[in-house]
């Protein structure tokens, strides 16, 4: 890790919890990612479809926008076909299975110290460690 | 105003994806790489990301309805079932094999070229298959 990494890190998730917060105490909503996005697909968020477009389109237009003024940041994503696929479905699937993912029962549930979000929080980053240490040599980790 | 406040969130949200380094997978599966080159960043991420969050909470959880009249959402039954387990351990899962959740996966559609592309249309097949076998 270079040394500044944590400093952006740090910057950056304050960014997130403030977007969050501003959501919660503004639009009386939960900011989860999953949630948001999984609602405009399955249609079950069909009563507030504009509100989740714009918030996708927020977070989709923000890196753009970075992007533009200080250069894109590197991805590093894997040109696998596999991973992409089984990650991308099995990451789709869970997440709305567990009704959340890292922003909303990660950054939302556990400030709010839901027993939902903690829990959750725990068995993705467990499952994660897990299949890190099992499958780091096939998965091209830089 | 609803729709004006759904887009500042969504852009303050994905710029603090962006600086953060959290649309970088190499640094997400090196924070899931607990027993390599472990990268500590997604700890800084996360703990300033809760911030915000526990004042925020602190105020709505003390008021009937957000500012604009929407009801606070109601806390959650403090109910651990399988569906909570195994969707996360699934998702944990999927993670770690490519180093994207769902706001990353959406914060790198614009410029993450076909790999980008490929992941979300997986993530999004994978929300609307799941929607379809649940409902």
């Amino acid at each position: 890790m270079i040394s500044s990494d944590w400093i952006y890190g740090l910057i950056g998730g304050l960014m997130i919890g403030s977007a969050a917060a501003l959501y919660l105490l503004v639009s009386g909503r939960i900011m989860g990612a999953s949630g948001l996005l999984g609602g405009l697909i399955d249609g079950t968020g069909r009563a507030n479809l504009a509100e989740r477009a714009l918030f996708i389109a927020g977070v989709i237009g923000a890196p753009l926008i970075y992007g533009a003024l200080f250069g894109f940041p590197e991805t590093n994503l894997t040109t696998n076909l596999a991973l992409l696929v089984i990650g991308g479905l099995v990451v789709g699937v869970g997440t709305r299975m567990a009704n959340g993912c890292t922003s909303g029962h990660g950054v939302c549930g556990i400030s709010r110290f839901s027993l939902r979000g903690i829990v959750a929080t725990f068995a993705y980053l467990f499952a994660g460690f897990a299949t890190m240490a099992v499958l780091r040599p096939w998965l091209g980790v830089v | 105003m609803r729709l004006v406040i759904s887009m500042a969130a969504g852009l303050l949200f994905g710029l603090g994806l962006t600086v953060s380094g959290m649309t970088d997978t190499a640094k997400v599966q090196g924070w899931l790489d607990l027993f390599g080159n472990w990268d500590p960043t997604l700890a800084f991420v996360l703990g300033g990301a809760i911030l915000p969050m526990l004042l925020a909470w602190r105020i709505a959880d003390r008021r009937e309805t957000a500012v604009l009249g929407t009801p606070i959402p109601a806390r959650s039954e403090p109910v651990i079932d399988r569906k909570l387990l195994a969707g996360s351990a699934l998702f944990g899962f999927g993670w770690a094999l490519v180093g994207l959740c769902p706001g990353p996966a959406m914060a790198v559609l614009g410029y993450g070229g076909t790999g980008a592309i490929i992941f979300f249309a997986a993530m999004a097949t994978g929300m609307f298959g799941y929607g379809r076998i649940a409902t």
